[in-house]
């Protein structure tokens, strides 16, 4: 560590330590941004930080590929020779990797929570409020983050599929289409995680609320099984839970199976945008 | 804006409560344009939640609070641009580099692409971490890390610079240098500066003018050469203490804290998160 020496502060020796003679930029103030474009640049900003971080620590992408591996590879070859569950024709591996590669997706962002809790800790929050940042822009600048997160697991989850012989598509406007349904049910769940966060107000809690809540989303959904054969209780789970949609959406896309793509955008775009409301007006609670 | 100088945060009769606990309870205060004022007082005197409402982190009505002129309740987009906030905890990102902790504040504070890494390398440099940007930050000394979060302040020149204890648990030399570098970019930008410390021979070197805080409210105010005067004065007409020795600011603070401080002060949260970050520090 290079400390300056400890000389009585002097108009001219302070100059000297800026560069250039001057600190020529730092006396000007950038120019705000027009009103449309913050948000936008919010986001750029958010999942920038994201792309950083998975930069230098890899870490956790190899570590959360290890479950939907083991998913894929046990459960979804065992059932496939059990033929237990109507597929509608297709090997059962094929019929279980989107709704793998969703829960991957899912498990990312119902923990981004976490996250913010964190930077509340450390004081980064509170920083970031300071900014001229809105706090809606705030939580949609982290919910593409896990998005933007859950996208690159995702792409590893589907390298593993396509390595264990499950025939996906690789139509390239199909494959935007299934980035879009990760990214918006990411920033549904991450917006969940948030909304929790902002309720329960500590890491603690939130772990647990995380582990109540991410079972039921996953086995009341179409992810292992089609919705006809779950009793009608678990039906209506299924009915309200937006992980249907993204791998109904996810199903259609990677394998061509039929379905309500229209209904599972709208369905999603709605999910995030009412997330994004909830935990933005629940992020107060988290500044105080 | 009222009268024709400009001051740089005005608060009017501030007051702010957590439940029944008023941390601040009115409040006035007033910050010249290019000082440096130093917020002093013991644990729980209210001097973060008076900051807080400052940065516009809590909600107060309109009318209490002044930035330059703008009112945090009603025009916080306007004072956020104005700020620059150095928090209490050591608030830089420990899994990015220094350089891209600094980069996230000139991206959202608007600073055009073009002039980012340029600016962004500016305020590296005014702070003496040319050399360790591109290491993360988790690998920094505290000096180091609080340096760093100068740099993220300065990136978008700001006008006030708050600083929430900024040298707590750095050793002598690491304070030192911290209060170098605001001093250097003080001195080439003439920015103002709001900093609270409990060092109260940080606050007499250092701050044009001081404001000892007890209950929530203003108790002493004036240039540390004033309060230890007025101090020396009273001990002189009271007969008590050395009367040939001026007393130290640390004198003054331990008059204040004597007949302000009770058992509310330095809730369990506050000595936590002091003991988090000198940790973090340490």
């Amino acid at each position: 560590m290079s400390e300056a020496p400890a000389a009585p502060p002097s108009a001219s020796a302070d100059r000297a330590g800026l560069p250039g003679g001057a600190a020529s930029l730092l006396v000007r103030p950038p120019q705000p941004r027009a009103g449309w474009r913050l948000l936008p640049a919010r986001v750029a900003a958010m999942c920038a930080v994201e792309l950083q971080k998975l930069r230098h620590d890899r870490t956790e992408l190899y570590t959360r590929a290890v479950q939907p591996a083991l998913w894929l590879l046990i459960f979804g070859q065992t059932f496939t020779r059990i033929r237990a569950i109507p597929t509608g024709g297709i090997p059962y591996i094929d019929y279980l990797a989107p709704g793998i590669i969703a829960q991957s997706a899912m498990f990312i962002a119902i923990f981004y929570g976490i996250q913010i809790i964190w930077e509340r800790d450390a004081g980064i929050l509170n920083k970031l409020l300071v900014t001229p940042t809105p706090r809606s822009a705030l939580i949609t600048g982290k919910a593409f983050a896990a998005g933007l997160k859950s996208l690159v697991q995702a792409v590893v989850v589907i390298v593993i599929a396509a390595i264990l012989g499950v025939a996906l598509t690789w139509n390239p406007l199909k494959l935007l289409g299934v980035a879009v349904a990760v990214v918006l049910a990411a920033a549904f769940f991450s917006c969940l995680s948030m909304t929790i966060a902002g309720i329960v107000l500590s890491r603690d809690r939130l772990m647990g609320f995380g582990q109540a809540i991410t079972m039921p989303l996953f086995f009341g959904s179409n992810a292992l099984y089609p919705v006809s054969v779950m009793p009608g209780w678990l039906q209506a789970v299924s009915k309200v839970n937006p992980l249907s949609y993204q791998v109904d959406a996810l199903r259609g896309l990677l394998l061509g199976t039929p379905a309500h793509l229209a209904t599972d955008f709208a369905v999603l775009v709605v999910a995030a945008l009412l997330g994004i409301a909830a935990a933005s007006s629940l992020l107060g609670r988290l500044a105080r | 804006m009222t009268g024709d100088t400009v001051e740089a945060v005005s608060c009017t009769q501030l007051a702010y409560a957590f439940g029944e606990t008023r941390a601040v309870d009115g409040l006035d205060l007033s910050v010249r344009e290019g000082e440096v004022f130093g917020l002093l007082g013991p644990n729980g005197a209210g001097k973060t939640t008076a900051i807080r409402c400052i940065t516009t982190l809590l909600p107060v009505p309109s009318g209490m609070v002044r930035v330059f002129g703008h009112d945090t309740a009603r025009d916080r987009m306007a004072v956020r641009r104005l700020l620059g906030y150095v928090p209490q905890q050591l608030s830089a990102d420990s899994g990015l580099t220094g350089r891209e902790n600094v980069a996230l504040f000139a991206r959202v504070f608007d600073v055009a692409r073009r002039e980012r890494a340029a600016r962004v390398a500016q305020a590296l440099a005014a702070v003496g971490l040319t050399d360790a940007a591109d290491r993360l930050a988790g690998t920094y000394s505290g000096g180091m890390v609080r340096r760093l979060e100068l740099a993220q302040a300065l990136v978008s020149a700001p006008r006030l610079l708050i600083l929430d204890e900024p040298t707590i648990g750095l050793d002598p030399i690491a304070r030192t240098g911290v209060w170098e570098h605001i001093n250097a970019v003080r001195a080439a930008t003439g920015m103002t500066v709001l900093v609270t410390t409990h060092y109260m021979d940080e606050a007499d070197q250092y701050c044009d003018r001081v404001a000892l805080m007890a209950r929530g409210r203003i108790h002493s105010l004036g240039t540390p050469a004033e309060l230890r005067q007025g101090l020396g004065e009273r001990r002189r007409a009271a007969g008590t203490g050395a009367t040939d020795t001026l007393p130290t600011l640390e004198d003054v603070f331990r008059d204040v804290a004597g007949s302000g401080l009770d058992d509310q002060s330095g809730d369990f949260r506050d000595v936590r998160s002091t003991r988090r970050t000198a940790k973090r520090v340490g």
